[in-house]
């Protein structure tokens, strides 16, 4: 059952990211391109997990914890930049 | 360790003189003179063995694998040589000391002086070929310096650049010499290729070894047609030229030949080629000489024609002969260097060199007239002198040397050579001191104090003493280095002033009188040389280096024109070119089992290729282009992950990060837009190019993938644990097995790091300065600039972060992580606080300067590799062993981690200094605003809708 439910879930968060990137190239606001990268990291930190599921093993999980830990300061970076130009002011 | 301490002792001792300077000049010189007075000493105690004929050995393996270790030897050829060097440098010392005026940097000078001798000593001290080599480039790196001492000359740079030039040249060529000997004789050693004389004659490699290493001997002996470079580093100050082009520099190229007579002299390439060189630069120096006007470069050439006199000797390839040279290298370096001081007063006192404007100078320097007229009479070759000694000997040698089965060419253009030299030797005398006084010197002469006459006097009275009783004083010395040159094939000569009624006797009559009615005549002379014109080297020297620098030029512009498609072209067109050569070699595809793509690799597959397609659209936007790369660092993350390389996931993720911020911050300042820069035509040959490259790359993947091939890996998984004490082995590896690479790699962070400080630093100075200030902003700006959201979100995460950094760093031992990693994810922690509440209010928080932070985190990881010697094992070995503290489990203890540590706080510091200094530029350029962490103040009174109102 368990592989069925991972192989779904692959699919839908592959199907998200590729989207997103869609989302990403289209814009048509800047906004709306910084928050279809901030989608896809979730989407990865999501990827990250699913493949530790499925070969049942906790190595990856600092690379998900990572992810989310620093992953949103590129969104904040890129949000700041294009509000104020600098990003560190 | 004597013999290694006397050619490092003037290296050591170099950095002195350029201290006590502060405590004055003489307290400098002094300093100058005794490191050489110390190398001396330890020469002299090794003396006695020499004397006895033994042969000193020292060796200090270095890189045995490569052949190269320190092995110095001293044999009779070596103390001659050191004897000399270090005797004449002291006297240098002395003249300098007095020489020198109170502008001139006095410290300086004996520092590079020391550096020379320290070179020249080593050159004639060392065993080993390559550490020769070595030395020798030192000594054109330190007359470079010694000879540009006047900065402020152009000629002096421009001599320097010359002498640098012709010298450095030569050495190239002599490195090739020097490896092709060496691989003949299989041993690097001296001691060793010189006794393997015959199996180096023997090989087919012979004469290209033998043509490279007399190149370089010939350039640095200024043999013609190099000798062009020697009158112009008569720009140097006196004291230079003295040391330089009587005992030391110029002679190397003569010890070389010297000390490589046994294994390569004796053949007829040899001889043709060297005394052929020797006696052409002999006779034509020797001519130019006498037609020079500067004091100095009358000398210059004088000690061309006796190098060249030195040279054609050992060309002989008899060990008479080379007994002769001996002799002679010992005579010319006493009254040559006596000559050159000499002029150094005469240039001091009348404040001119040139021969035209002097005369006279008898009744007004006696006792400088009197060290020259003797040191030029030795030079001329009048008996009673040493140089008649060593010159009667050169032309009874030539009498017995036939060249190309003909008697009479050697001899007679040896005495032609004689001649010249005796008239500009008279020259010196006749036109400098004697004649009448004159009353338009364009400073009244007068002698100077002893301090100047002091050394030269010293080696006139040497010139005197081996002229009147030269069996007694130089005899056991010259047949000690004779029998070292010739390999024990010299037989003992006894030196003696008159040998009868010889030929030789009537040649060196005939040179006397025939330079003295030569001069007599001068004014004739002098005509016929001028409608004979001149042929001047500079100018063909200069054109030479002014095409090869335009040709460096052109080939530089055509491949690196500062953009970045043509650099990526080229490189992009000889790897294709590489690749389409090793077409043929085998099929494309391996033997290995090729899988199926699992499913959930599609959709990063799918990414790759639409990120590529889209930064291809969109390329001119560079926001989109930094998105786009945040997208395919995603990627690489998952793709680590996915193929089990958890180590290499974290640290991309962390570096991702980074690097957005770092190009955001670089992109406030550039155009957001790049703007079309080729045409049609071009740009579709480069998507051309890019395809093909493209092609190329993924043609190669593909064969390296479906190819099975032996790994290191297994080595460092097994040996992980037992020899690392990790079970992670990605960070032993970083720690431990390449520990020496991770120390550099951390190194070169650090001075990354540093050299951005260093060029944003210029950047906010001088001229740069205004046009940040007046620097616009090109795009619109938000009021809020540190929103309180943001602020308040970072202050909670920062402990958050700050606790997984430490938990990365102390677990990477054993687990993914580790302290590049743990370095990565701090930084990241305190850019956060950066972002949010700015550059003032965080810099005010920081607890510890950057840059001390990257020298604190390069020092803990030298000395914890360092700390391995205490335990006697090489750099960088690592222990580990387990520690129990009580309510903890076992847990274990590595210097590894210290190590890591190290790693750790040189990434933060690097990473932040990096970060700082670019935004630290826009508070140039903007104006920057209070230093609150946050906009608004949360504190203060909420103020009601009445106050507003």
């Amino acid at each position: 059952m368990i592989e069925y439910a991972l192989g779904f879930a692959y699919l839908a968060f592959g199907a998200a990211l590729v989207l997103n990137l869609w989302r990403l190239a289209q814009g048509p606001s800047a906004a709306d391109r910084i928050l279809a990268l901030d989608t896809m990291v979730i989407n990865g930190i999501a990827l990250v997990i699913l493949i530790g599921v499925s070969q049942a093993t906790a190595v990856y999980f600092e690379a998900a914890m990572l992810l989310s830990l620093v992953g949103f300061v590129s969104t904040v970076a890129l949000t700041k930049f294009i509000l104020r130009g600098d990003v560190i002011e | 360790m004597t013999l290694a301490l006397i050619a490092l002792t003037p290296f050591l001792g170099a950095l002195l003189p350029a201290l006590m300077i502060r405590t004055g000049r003489n307290a400098c010189a002094v300093t100058a003179g005794g490191v050489t007075l110390f190398a001396l000493i330890l020469l002299l105690v090794e003396a006695p063995a020499v004397w006895r004929g033994e042969v000193l050995l020292q060796r200090v393996d270095w890189m045995p694998g490569l052949g190269l270790n320190a092995t110095f030897m001293l044999d009779g050829l070596g103390l001659f040589f050191a004897g000399l060097i270090l005797g004449i440098g002291l006297l240098v010392i002395l003249y300098a000391r007095f020489y020198l005026d109170r502008d001139d940097p006095m410290g300086r000078f004996y520092s590079y002086l020391l550096l020379f001798q320290g070179a020249m000593v080593g050159i004639v001290l060392s065993d080993n070929v390559l550490m020769l080599l070595i030395f020798w480039e030192l000594t054109s790196l330190s007359s470079f310096l010694l000879i540009g001492y006047w900065r402020h000359a152009p000629e002096g740079r421009q001599g320097a650049r010359m002498a640098l030039a012709v010298t450095g040249m030569g050495g190239l060529a002599m490195i090739g010499g020097m490896l092709i000997l060496g691989d003949i004789a299989g041993s690097y050693d001296l001691s060793v290729i010189l006794t393997k004389g015959e199996a180096i004659q023997a090989s087919p490699l012979y004469l290209p070894a033998l043509l490279l290493i007399l190149l370089g001997c010939f350039t640095k002996s200024a043999q013609f047609p190099f000798h062009f470079w020697l009158p112009h580093a008569m720009a140097a100050p006196t004291p230079v030229s003295a040391y330089l082009h009587s005992a030391t520099m110029v002679k190397a190229g003569i010890f070389l030949m010297a000390r490589l007579w046994p294994a390569l002299s004796g053949t007829p390439e040899w001889f043709y080629i060297v005394s052929t060189t020797g006696l052409v630069t002999m006779v034509i120096a020797a001519v130019i000489a006498l037609f020079k006007d500067d004091l100095k470069a009358l000398l210059a050439f004088s000690t061309v024609s006796h190098l060249g006199l030195i040279t054609m000797l050992l060309g002989f390839g008899t060990p008479m002969a080379a007994t002769a040279a001996v002799f002679h290298i010992l005579n010319h370096a006493t009254f040559k260097a006596a000559l050159f001081m000499s002029a150094g007063i005469v240039d001091h006192a009348a404040h001119t060199r040139d021969i035209r404007r002097l005369g006279g100078l008898r009744r007004l320097m006696p006792a400088t007239f009197w060290v020259a007229t003797i040191a030029a009479l030795s030079m001329a070759g009048a008996p009673l002198l040493n140089g008649f000694l060593s010159k009667e000997m050169m032309l009874e040698e030539a009498v017995h040397t036939p060249w190309l089965g003909l008697g009479w060419p050697i001899p007679l253009l040896a005495t032609v050579g004689a001649l010249f030299s005796a008239a500009y030797s008279f020259r010196l005398i006749g036109h400098v001191f004697l004649g009448p006084q004159r009353d338009d010197y364009p400073a009244a002469p007068h002698d100077p104090g002893p301090g100047l006459l002091a050394a030269p006097a010293l080696l006139v009275a040497g010139v005197v003493a081996i002229g009147l009783a030269p069996a007694m004083v130089a005899g056991g010395l010259v047949n000690l280095v004779a029998d070292a040159v010739t390999g024990g094939a010299a037989e003992p000569v006894k030196l003696k002033i008159w040998h009868g009624l010889t030929l030789a006797l009537a040649m060196s009559a005939v040179a006397l009188v025939g330079g003295y009615l030569l001069l007599a005549r001068y004014a004739d002379a002098v005509a016929r040389w001028r409608r004979a014109g001149v042929f001047a080297a500079k100018p063909v020297f200069d054109a030479l280096i002014a095409l090869l620098a335009a040709l460096a030029e052109r080939g530089t512009s055509a491949l690196h024109a500062g953009t970045l498609p043509r650099a990526l072209g080229a490189l992009c067109v000889a790897l294709l070119a590489m690749g389409f050569a090793g077409w043929g070699e085998g099929a494309l595809a391996g033997s290995r089992e090729t899988l199926t793509p699992p499913l959930i690799a599609l959709a990063p597959w799918a990414l790759l290729i639409g990120t590529c397609l889209a930064a291809a659209r969109m390329h001119h936007d560079r926001l989109m282009m930094v998105l786009l790369t945040s997208v395919v660092g995603l990627v690489v993350s998952l793709g680590f992950v996915y193929l089990s390389a958890p180590d290499l996931a974290l640290t991309q993720i962390s570096v991702e990060v980074v690097t957005t911020v770092l190009m955001l911050l670089a992109l406030n300042f550039l155009p957001k837009d790049s703007p079309d820069e080729t045409g049609p035509m071009l740009r579709t040959a480069q998507a051309g190019l890019a395809l093909v490259a493209g092609l190329g790359a993924a043609a190669l993947s593909y064969a390296v993938m479906t190819r099975d091939g032996p790994t290191i890996s297994e080595f460092h998984v097994a040996q992980s644990y037992p020899g690392g004490g990790g079970t992670n082995v990605v960070n032993v590896i970083l720690v431990d097995f390449r520990g020496f690479d991770t120390f550099g790699e951390i190194i070169v962070l650090a001075i990354a790091a540093l050299g951005i400080y260093a060029l944003l630093d210029g950047a906010l100075r001088g001229p740069s300065l205004g046009r940040v200030i007046s620097w616009v902003p090109d795009q619109e700006r938000s009021k809020d600039r540190h929103p309180m959201m943001l602020v308040v979100a970072t202050r909670f995460l920062l402990p958050v972060s700050l606790v997984v950094g430490l938990f990365i760093l102390l677990r990477g031992h054993n687990q993914p992580g580790g302290g590049f990693i743990a370095g990565l994810v701090v930084a990241i922690a305190l850019v956060m606080q950066y972002v949010a509440s700015g550059y003032a209010w965080t810099a005010q928080r920081r607890p510890m300067d950057h840059h001390g932070m990257i020298g604190l985190g390069v020092l803990v990881a030298g000395l914890t590799g360092a700390g391995a010697w205490l335990a006697d094992r090489p750099f960088l070995t690592s222990a580990y062993g387990y520690v129990t503290l009580p309510p903890l489990e076992k847990f274990e203890l590595a210097t590894a981690m210290a190590f890591d540590l190290g790693v750790f706080l040189t990434v933060v510091g690097a990473v932040l200094l990096a970060l700082e200094n670019l935004s630290r530029v826009a508070r140039f350029a903007e104006q920057p605003g209070p230093d609150e962490p946050m906009d608004v103040d949360p504190s203060a009174e909420p103020r009601t809708a009445q106050e507003k109102g």
